[in-house]
């Protein structure tokens, strides 16, 4: 569903962020791309809904190359790719419902969403994914009155309630504590499934990956390192990806009673595998 | 514990570096201070001469007189809050189109360029310049003062608005243009509710400035209050000065207290 083709990212200071990345994500596909920071993750997906413009290489979503598409097309595009940010990103100024409904403008016209006149489909849409993330209750509160955890699900209502076929999501959890990080990625998990989206996260907690993701992809310098599944992280790749480090708490303890039942059985199950 | 770490001496690494520079910063910057300084010319004879001249110019101001001229204080009041409000709105609302144009953030760079040379042209020039050519140009009247103080206004505000773009919060702009948002709907829904709330205290403010400045413009032939508080000197009317006077600080003062108020509560 998602091809990258050879992308390149030189940024004008002479950077090379990405040097060849080559990558496929199919329909419904939960990635987690890891690497140590500067390794271009950032880039890579920033490239993809081209909020970076890559310097060569190709983009293609369903087939439609998207690094060569002009303002109008662009726009289109990006109404099928939900983003969601490490500092959430909400408008500080606007309530709940206006950033969620920021996430329809793509669809509506300008003096629509001007007015806030949305078209009521769209609100009753938003009504629901709020309540699907808990939030039914803080509808007309402002963005900068909630907690971080909170933040990030009015930013994962905003991305899916563009209808996105695929999320771009960058380091959800790096601004919040171990425990809502878990709901936050259980939640984008979940949610993936359900509407079989194809998702890209970036995270550096590469335990958080390896409980939520079915596939890791490893980047280093703007290269790709790794490419399977979370089970194949052995400390040689780690160390590859990450450099010289004991890696062996990171890879076997994870606090099980956080976890839901599935999850533990899934844990199980990769652990019998990897034994 | 070695007792050479325990002796060891710190100090603040000094803020220019070479001492060449600073001692002849230094001195230079006093030498220059004192010789201005002494161009100043004080004369003690001709202020203590002036001293008793100015009790009794202060002394003619009391009682200040609200009543005799009381129509003609009306009218400039009158005359010159149509002037504050017109220019400030007519101001501020041009200034919009060049402060998004002068923001670098947002704009190409021609029109970036363009747009900081109207802002910086109009800023050159303070009010009672403008008013004085404009007086020259169009003649007497409050229309002269208002086109004063509509262009001292462009280049206020487009400059601060233009620099608070550039402060704005780069993340939250970049969200809501990852939804496919058009430039218009980006600029109301991530540019606007950044910048809304200073942009109202700071259209208050001007609106403060305005009115002061309309009571300076008038002094020039630029209509309003300042033309009362003109025609009341040259008539050596003191204590209707007086009066004139005590308004313009009254009004600047509910302006004051009341834009306090407005500007904290769109916060």
């Amino acid at each position: 569903m998602l091809r990258l083709e050879n992308l390149q990212k030189q940024y004008k200071t002479g950077d090379r962020a990405l040097k060849g990345i080559d990558l496929v994500v199919p329909k419904g596909q939960v990635m987690a791309l890891i690497g140590p920071s500067g390794a271009g993750k950032s880039t890579l997906i920033r490239c993809v809904n081209r909020l970076v413009d890559p310097t060569s290489g190709h983009v293609y979503l369903n087939d439609m190359d998207i690094t060569h598409l002009g303002y109008r097309g662009l726009r289109v595009a990006r109404r099928r790719m939900g983003m969601i940010f490490q500092e959430y990103a909400l408008v500080e100024r606007l309530t709940v419902m206006e950033n969620v409904l920021s996430g329809r403008l793509g669809y509506v016209g300008f003096w629509r969403s001007y007015f806030r006149k949305f078209p009521q489909s769209d609100i009753n849409e938003a009504f629901r994914l709020l309540e699907r993330v808990g939030l039914d209750n803080m509808v007309d509160k402002r963005a900068d009155e909630l907690s971080g955890g909170q933040r990030q699900r009015v930013g994962i209502a905003r991305a899916l309630i563009q209808n996105p076929e695929l999320l771009l999501v960058d380091e959800p959890t790096a601004s919040l504590d171990p425990k809502t990080s878990r709901q936050i990625m259980r939640l984008i998990s979940e949610l993936c499934q359900e509407r079989q989206l194809a998702a890209i996260i970036n995270i550096h907690d590469v335990l958080l990956a390896e409980m939520f993701a079915k596939r890791i992809v490893g980047l280093k310098s703007g290269e790709i390192v790794y490419d399977g599944p979370p089970d194949g992280l052995s400390p040689e790749v780690l160390t590859t990806i990450y450099g010289e480090e004991d890696w062996t708490a990171t890879i076997d303890h994870v606090d099980e009673e956080d976890l839901t039942e599935e999850e533990r059985r899934e844990r199980e199950r990769l652990m019998k595998k990897s034994s | 514990m070695n007792k050479n770490i325990q002796h060891r001496t710190w100090k603040r690494p000094p803020f220019i570096t070479n001492p060449l520079l600073k001692w002849s910063l230094i001195v230079g910057a006093s030498l220059y201070l004192a010789l201005a300084f002494g161009t100043i010319d004080f004369d003690w004879q001709r202020i203590a001469d002036g001293a008793p001249r100015g009790k009794r110019f202060i002394a003619s101001f009391f009682p200040p007189d609200f009543l005799t001229r009381s129509s003609a204080i009306l009218d400039g009041i009158f005359e010159s809050l149509w002037m504050t409000v017109t220019s400030t709105v007519i101001g501020i609302a041009l200034s919009i189109p060049i402060g998004l144009g002068a923001a670098r953030n947002l704009a190409p760079r021609a029109v970036y360029l363009l747009c900081r040379a109207i802002v910086a042209l109009s800023r050159t020039f303070p009010e009672i310049i403008l008013a004085i050519f404009f007086v020259k140009l169009f003649g007497f009247g409050p229309f002269a003062g208002f086109l004063a103080l509509s262009l001292a206004t462009i280049g206020f505000y487009g400059k601060l608005l233009a620099e608070d773009i550039e402060d704005m919060d780069p993340v939250q702009a970049e969200a809501v243009r990852a939804t496919g948002a058009t430039w218009w709907q980006w600029l109301i829904y991530a540019v606007l509710p950044q910048v809304l709330p200073r942009m109202i205290g700071l259209g208050l403010y001007r609106f403060d400035i305005n009115f002061r400045e309309s009571a300076v413009v008038g002094i020039v032939g630029g209509g309003g209050i300042g033309a009362t508080l003109l025609t009341a000197f040259d008539r050596y009317e003191f204590d209707s000065a007086a009066a004139i006077l005590l308004i313009i600080i009254a009004i600047v003062m509910v302006v004051e207290y009341s834009s306090g108020y407005i500007r904290r509560w769109v916060q």
